[in-house]
């Protein structure tokens, strides 16, 4: 287990290596920053050249990023003249943090909530309901779903703040719209386990045993179908970072989901690029702790692994 | 009790049984297509998607021709106006927004209609709608031909090579899964121009993974079977065996994912535009609409409604297709 | 007599599908005696596991029981609410399964899953019923079951897993044990041990098994009395020496004839011709007769009643009609014959 551990932590580094070099290729590629606009004085140019190093050759700016990585220093804002990346990220990944755990959480767990219900209620209306809301959670994108919520929730009704980032009610609204892919896509994946495994021959064991059904339910079914879900955690991490990029717009928080956008716009490239690479770890470190993860929850796997 | 029933001697006349016949297959014999073809029309929601769909591909399309309006046309003097269908007096159709017929104070006129109203430049909703549509169902069209292309053949070859080959295809496969997608489409928008053309690279780039994994996986298991080895065997050629047996068999797993593959390339492309990295102005696009409709939802909120339907009818509808497809081809998915 | 403990009375079952209703159970009545093997024996489809679940209560949403009763301690199973039925199920009555590699929870220690139904149906604490746990894994064969209770089932081979399964369905000492052919998906050799251990158990804890199979051969070596089951309905039934020698149903002779001996010197195996009926719309007279060789005008008009043989031996078929005629019988069963007069050559005269 330790020995795959480290070998997937190898692989972490080296695509993480890649992502950062070709994001740092690419952007030297580009035609000009935005320094080289004509209109500001050729001296001028120089100045701001030698300050964010764009003067040295392309090998010493390359060997100067990465080591700059590896410190935790991705440059300075091209927009924001003095702020370290660093800081700038620092500021403002709380929000997107908390965004993206609430939304997980409340999409997982209800999810599997409504899966769950769909396949042991199967085939009757309990069940068409629950896929009917699984198939429009999954065909709303989030951003009509955001600016729905905001409309009818906020504006009309007035329940909760229309924007902006000002305590836990104020993350309502954004956690929600985050969570309805997720929450979609875990209760489909929850229902199609759970109907195979009420069907598994050990259900009808538990049975035999004189269990009631929400005893079977709650001692075998329950665990054996939400350890596959673990699985969807990854593209269910992904779903939440592009879905934050709009719903942080629409109800303009202050996270790096709203920085990124804004930074493509304003071409600050350094931002960009540290935000590329934040996104990467944030993904592939969540790939490796699922993989991880699996392998404890589930005992067949973990005792091969031992044997291995 | 049974020995008191009286039976005449005929009744015990030896009978022949004919038992070749009984073991005739009684129902005709569907080719695994033909039977999913047969599910697939029971399936009322997939059947009503299909349609849907082909209507609006038609509309989208044959209006290339005969589009209702310019839709980059702008007329600053009929800024955000209610739809208006002829001289029909029904509230929400009739132009009147609270209680003033805002074609009459505009000085429209007579006879110039906007079926859905007007944006903030004064242009057609109708035939922006139309257009972003069409842009949409192109990405759709293209999203389907990378996976074709790019994903089932890296797939096969994948599949079926093994050793070294697969393992390096698997290790390319891991590193582009494990940036963001959105990421690619912003490294290729830096390089190239926010437009169509990034958008396209970047699916082209990422859109066909999973369709290779999935594909990798059954190649995988068909490889062993005995008629791929009887094949192989024979000395039939690698491409010979992908066309004539491979892909085959394959089939339904492409079908099925192509159709998941669409909307999520339909929602790609309006996401980017809408966050401002996709079609560049004036053109429009599900994703741009529904941006210019959000800042205006307070006051106008037919503006991001209407675009909104358009998306989610697409989505719904690929999605139910979709499902409906897999329930086909995949009787074991659902039914069991 | 001996005392009864469980009979079934006129059961009919039927199961709703799409092309309408499938009559999977049509009117069978048997009895189980105390401390007696019964076997039920018949082909996929004839019904046999549809009888013992809905002696379990454990019947698939889809199937509707028709008319009939099950009386077990002088209540009718069928009428029993769902509590009433949980407080039954691996307490009174337990099951055991066909396949051991599917039938326990993968990602539960074994230990927990023997001491469950212990937990379920008695005021036991958790130590004491694992306690338990240990001590009946020990009579069913895994010796050292204390090291392994907090195993899981992939980490037993197929043989102990049955093993394990039958540890639960013992471990309340049931007075019915259901076992559904719980040797067809294991090895030769584990079967032998297996039939062993059930008939160890048996007079271990004095308890009465359905055995369920499609393999007469099994039965010989297990039951004391078999019924025949063919397409939703018993056909013969008798002790295990009236099958196997005196059998007067064709089908049965088929099953017979089927099944390879070492006596036997032919060197074709034999297989009876044709497919079972479709039960949606079952056959109006003998549901055998369209395969059976020796058919008869009435075997297709008729269902033949119920003929008896012996006070212990009947057989559902109109050759036993007093004015049937004789047939020749297949060279298998005519040597079973012989058999059987010698055996019981006093009780012939």
């Amino acid at each position: 287990m330790v020995k795959y551990i480290l070998k997937r932590i190898g692989f972490l580094l080296l695509t993480l290596f890649l992502v950062a070099s070709i994001t740092f290729f690419l952007m030297k590629l580009l035609p000009g920053t935005p320094f080289n606009n004509p209109k500001i004085p050729a001296a001028q140019q120089a100045i701001l050249a030698k300050q964010y190093g764009l003067d040295l050759p392309l090998w010493q700016q390359y060997v100067n990023y990465m080591v700059g990585i590896v410190h935790g220093n991705f440059g300075e804002s091209y927009q924001f003249a003095g702020q370290t990346v660093s800081y700038l990220i620092s500021t403002r990944i709380g929000p997107s943090l908390q965004l993206g755990v609430q939304a997980m959480i409340v999409g997982t767990l209800l999810g599997i909530l409504l899966g769950a219900i769909a396949a042991i209620r199967k085939n009757t209306w309990v069940d068409a309901v629950a896929t009917i809301f699984a198939i429009i959670g999954r065909s709303i994108p989030n951003f009509v779903f955001a600016a729905l919520l905001q409309f009818w929730l906020a504006y009309k009704m007035n329940l909760f703040p229309i924007a902006l980032w000002d305590g836990f009610s104020s993350s309502i609204l954004p956690t929600l719209a985050l969570a309805m892919a997720p929450l979609a896509n875990t209760a489909r994946f929850m229902r199609t386990e759970m109907v195979d495994v009420l069907n598994s021959d050990y259900i009808e064991l538990a049975k035999s045993k004189g269990e009631s059904q929400w005893q079977v339910v709650a001692k075998h079914a329950m665990r054996n179908s939400m350890i596959p879900i673990v699985t969807i955690i990854g593209p269910m991490a992904v779903d939440l970072m592009l879905g934050s990029l709009v719903v942080e717009n629409v109800f303009a928080i202050p996270g790096i989901g709203q920085q990124f956008v804004q930074s493509i716009t304003t071409n600050d490239y350094p931002v960009i690029m540290g935000l590329t690479i934040l996104y990467s770890v944030m993904l592939t470190v969540v790939i490796l702790v699922v993989d991880v993860l699996y392998g404890i929850i589930d005992p067949r796997i973990r005792l091969s692994g031992e044997g291995n | 009790m049974a020995d008191n029933i009286k039976l005449g001697a005929d009744a015990f006349k030896h009978v022949q049984v004919n038992t070749a016949e009984q073991e005739k297959i009684a129902a005709p014999s569907l080719t695994f297509t033909q039977d999913a073809i047969r599910r697939l029309k029971q399936n009322k929601a997939a059947l009503i998607s299909f349609w849907v769909l082909v209507v609006i591909a038609v509309v989208a399309i044959v209006t290339i021709w005969f589009s209702p309006a310019d839709p980059n046309a702008q007329h600053l003097a009929y800024q955000h106006l209610p739809p208006k269908w002829g001289g029909l007096d029904i509230p929400f159709v009739n132009g009147v927004r609270k209680g003033v017929d805002l074609y009459a104070t505009n000085h429209v006129p007579k006879g110039t209609y906007f079926l859905l109203g007007t944006d903030y430049l004064g242009r057609d909703m109708l035939s922006r709608i139309l257009v972003g549509t069409r842009v949409s169902l192109f990405i759709a069209f293209l999203a389907t031909f990378f996976d074709l292309t790019i994903g089932v053949f890296y797939g096969i070859i994948s599949g079926w090579k093994g050793g070294l080959t697969d393992t390096i295809m698997q290790r390319v496969i891991e590193i582009i899964s494990s940036v963001p997608n959105l990421v690619v489409v912003i490294l290729m928008l830096l390089v190239f121009k926010p437009g169509l053309t990034s958008i396209i690279l970047a699916i082209a780039m990422t859109g066909w993974v999973t369709m290779a994994r999935l594909v990798r996986a059954q190649t995988l298991q068909l490889k062993d079977q005995e008629f791929i080895l009887a094949a192989r065997t024979l000395g039939e050629s690698g491409s010979k065996i992908a066309f004539k047996h491979l892909i085959p068999n394959l089939s339904s797993t492409i079908i099925i994912q192509t159709m998941f593959t669409i909307p999520t390339a339909i929602f790609f492309e309006a996401f980017l535009s809408y966050i401002g990295i996709g079609l560049p102005a004036p053109t429009a696009s599900l994703g741009t609409l529904l941006s210019d409709g959000q800042k205006v939802l307070q006051i106008y909120p037919s503006e991001l409604v209407f675009p909104a339907i358009i998306i989610v009818v697409l989505m719904l509808a690929f999605n139910l297709l979709a499902d409906g497809l897999r329930d086909a081809f995949d009787p074991r998915s659902n039914n069991r | 007599m001996t005392d009864t403990i469980l009979s079934v009375k006129d059961l009919q079952i039927d199961f709703k599908t799409f092309a309408g209703p499938v009559h999977a159970i049509r009117d069978v009545s048997f009895d189980l005696k105390r401390g007696e093997t019964l076997a039920i024996v018949g082909e996929s489809g004839s019904g046999k596991s549809v009888t013992v679940r809905s002696i379990m209560g454990l019947l698939a949403n889809n199937s509707k029981i028709v008319t009939g009763e099950i009386m077990y301690n002088g209540a009718d199973i069928l009428k029993k609410t769902k509590r009433q039925l949980n407080a039954m199920r691996g307490n009174d009555v337990a099951m055991i399964f066909q396949d051991p590699m599917t039938s326990l929870d993968p990602t539960m220690p074994i230990g927990k899953q023997v001491a469950e139904p212990l937990l379920l149906h008695t005021k036991i604490s958790k130590k004491k019923a694992l306690a338990e746990a240990v001590r009946v894994l020990k009579l069913v064969g895994i010796q050292d079951a204390e090291e392994r209770l907090k195993d899981y089932p992939h980490q037993f081979s197929g043989g102990q897993r049955q093993r394990i399964v039958i540890a639960i369905a013992i471990i309340n000492h049931p007075q019915i044990l259901l076992a559904d052919e719980p040797t067809t998906a294991l090895d030769v050799t584990i079967q032998a041990q297996i039939i062993h251990l059930l008939k160890e158990i048996q007079q271990k804890i004095d308890t009465s098994i359905i055995f369920i199979t499609h393999d007469l051969g099994v039965v010989a070596g297990i039951a004391d009395r078999v019924a025949v089951m063919y397409a939703g309905k018993i056909i013969e039934y008798g002790t295990v020496d009236e099958i196997f020698y005196n059998a007067q149903h064709p089908y049965t002779w088929g099953l017979l004839e089927a099944m390879p001996t070492l006596e036997t010197d032919t060197d074709r195996l034999y297989a009876i011709p044709g497919t079972p009926p479709d039960l949606l719309d079952p056959p109006k007279g003998d549901a055998f007769a369209p395969r059976n060789p020796f058919a008869m005008q009435i075997d297709l008009e008729q269902q033949p009643p119920f003929f008896q043989v012996s006070p212990t031996h009947a057989a559902a078929t109109w050759l036993l009609y007093p004015g049937a005629p004789k047939v020749e019988l297949p060279p298998e069963i005519k040597r079973r014959r012989e058999i059987w007069n010698s055996k019981y050559a006093t009780k012939e005269a």
